[in-house]
């Protein structure tokens, strides 16, 4: 059954598409990640899932509820952590997670025990009454994934929830999400630019310019590539490269100081037949399986890590009253 | 179409941070004493009291009036500040109304000047005006009348701003001209022509007047200038409009 249906969904903020007409769905209980660069379009979905923006055209559906409809049927069924932080700084940790309770109308009771069960799970249980502001970034992460998760919403969205914070940080964080993931066993909807973070998703739809350009599990889209890449280095590269143009009919590539690369299927057992073909000594090789910045570079021709600079924030829902 | 939860746990935060940022706390026990000390004292010999009264006696219901304006619009900064920060999208993918988050904020805004000026008027009888019990809580639904209406004003304010920088314009344009043309520091008859008529517009100039009422009465020459019946008809008038205005222009959001 799924969960999330998006039916040709467009945006456009001043006559520019930031969005041009997006369909998938997500099935319960499925970590469902949205791949692509800044600007993509990625947030700005996100925020109509949400209802904190309107769309201009196109469906969209959260657990059978009408997003345009009925944002507030929504919201009860979601939880959302933010690109940026959105906690208050001056409270303390217990006092943010009690704003979210009694915002979300929850009994007094069950908000004690749901508090400290979250602060349990992400291990803040010893900080619950010290100040936000004296947290670290990853310490803020972990209590903001907390707080989305606290009135046990059927979806959790994460919007870049790692942004900003350094890799060790990060990869904690992530054990967090998984392991609040399997206790709680709600769906996830993420967006990311990182590719590790995408491995670890059921489900990823790759998008650019505000179209999917692919939506599969990362195996398989990693499998469409069929192929690996060998690179390899001998004593004689340009006499390396016209015999395996003319032993095996492969298209190479050959980079000044660097060496040779070329995309070969069942890349393990050819390199046995390639080091017999070859006349001339070879100094290395090197194979590599095809990541996901593969198929995102085969299908857009360009890197997601060359966009990487620093975050911007297209369509703030936070400055909505201009 | 309220989920009183939500407002109390609005109202709630912001008295937290209230009591937490000490800066905000030294200023709102020093302004109005200031006021009270140097400018009153300064202008107490300048200005001809007619008789025996007390310019400090009367520009007390001004100087509540003053605290309240400032508390008030101070407070609703809050709203630009949690949209600069990030913290009011929190609260606004809650399973609330945009309605009873205009009501919490509205609330709490308004609570805090109260409680400022109550505390103020604990200053009073040091100053010569006579005040008991019952004054005291005719003073406290005024002053809760008066807070609602310039807490509401201040949120109108702050839906329209986008950044804390316009504040500053806020304060220079609308908030200070609204202290100095409210009858707090002098009588309104006192004022030449255009200036009297832009007072009369002027909704703090109402609330004042019913300070007024209550802390100086009818008679004499400092005291009260309009009907007290006048006055709560203007300013809940205004708080009304006010408090429909900020509330659509929430929702729109």
């Amino acid at each position: 059954m799924s969960i999330i249906e998006v039916i040709d969904l467009k945006k456009s903020y001043d006559g520019k598409e930031a969005v041009r007409g997006v369909s998938f769905s997500v099935n319960e209980g499925e970590t469902f990640g949205f791949l692509g660069p800044n600007g993509a379009g990625k947030t700005t979905t996100i925020n109509i899932l949400c209802t904190l923006l309107a769309p201009t055209s196109g469906r969209a559906t959260v657990s059978g509820i009408d997003a345009m409809k009925d944002p507030h049927g929504v919201r009860t069924q979601i939880g959302l952590v933010f690109q940026e932080v959105t906690l208050d700084n001056e409270l303390t940790a217990y006092e943010n997670l009690k704003f979210h309770c009694y915002m979300y109308g929850m009994e007094r009771r069950l908000t004690q025990e749901r508090i400290a069960e979250m602060l349990a799970v992400v291990g803040l249980s010893d900080k619950a009454s010290e100040r936000v502001k004296s947290f670290s970034g990853g310490m803020k992460r972990r209590l903001e994934i907390a707080r989305g998760l606290l009135h046990r919403p059927r979806v959790l969205f994460l919007d870049e929830p790692t942004l900003g914070l350094d890799p060790q940080t990060r990869s904690h964080v992530w054990d967090y999400i998984s392991e609040l993931k399997r206790t709680e066993g709600n769906t996830v909807f993420m967006t990311t630019h990182y590719m590790d973070e995408a491995e670890a998703c059921d489900r990823i739809a790759i998008i650019d310019n505000g179209r999917i350009i692919a939506l599969d599990t990362p195996e398989a889209l990693k499998s469409s590539l069929r192929g690996d890449t060998i690179y390899l280095s001998t004593d004689d590269d340009r006499l390396a490269e016209r015999e395996i143009r003319e032993r095996f009919g492969l298209e190479v590539k050959n980079i000044e100081k660097k060496g040779l690369s070329f995309l070969v299927e069942g890349g393990e057992s050819f390199i046995p037949e390639l080091f017999s073909a070859l006349t001339v000594g070879i100094k290395s090789v090197n194979l590599k399986r095809p990541s996901l910045d593969d198929v995102f570079l085969h299908l857009t021709g360009k890197q997601i890590r060359d966009e990487e600079v620093a975050p911007k924030r297209p369509g703030r829902p936070g400055n909505m009253n201009r | 179409m309220f989920a009183y939860k939500a407002i109390y746990v609005i109202v709630l935060r912001e008295f937290t941070r209230f009591f937490r940022q000490r800066g905000r706390l030294v200023v709102t026990v020093a302004r109005p004493l200031i006021w009270l000390g140097i400018v009153g004292a300064g202008f107490s010999g300048l200005v001809d009291t007619g008789g025996d009264e007390s310019y400090l006696k009367f520009i007390m219901p001004g100087i509540i009036g003053m605290t309240i304006l400032f508390s008030s619009v101070f407070s609703t900064i809050s709203v630009v500040w949690d949209r600069e920060f990030g913290f009011l999208r929190e609260m606004l993918v809650a399973p609330v109304s945009r309605t009873t988050i205009v009501m919490g904020k509205l609330f709490a805004g308004s609570a805090l000047s109260v409680f400022q000026g109550a505390l103020l008027l604990l200053v009073a009888p040091v100053l010569g005006v006579e005040l008991t019990v019952v004054k005291y809580l005719y003073m406290l639904l005024l002053m809760i009348m008066v807070s609602l209406s310039m807490t509401a004003m201040g949120l109108v304010i702050a839906s329209i701003l986008d950044s804390l920088e316009g504040f500053n314009v806020i304060m220079n344009f609308i908030v200070l001209p609204m202290f100095f043309l409210s009858g707090a520091l002098y009588p309104v008859d006192s004022l030449p022509f255009p200036l009297d008529k832009v007072t009369y517009v002027n909704p703090l100039c109402y609330g004042v007047d019913s300070f007024k009422h209550i802390l100086l009465g009818t008679k004499g020459t400092l005291v009260a200038e309009l009907p007290l019946y006048l006055d709560i008809v203007v300013v809940s008038l205004f708080t009304a409009a006010m408090i429909v205005i900020a509330a659509i222009s929430f929702s729109r959001k």
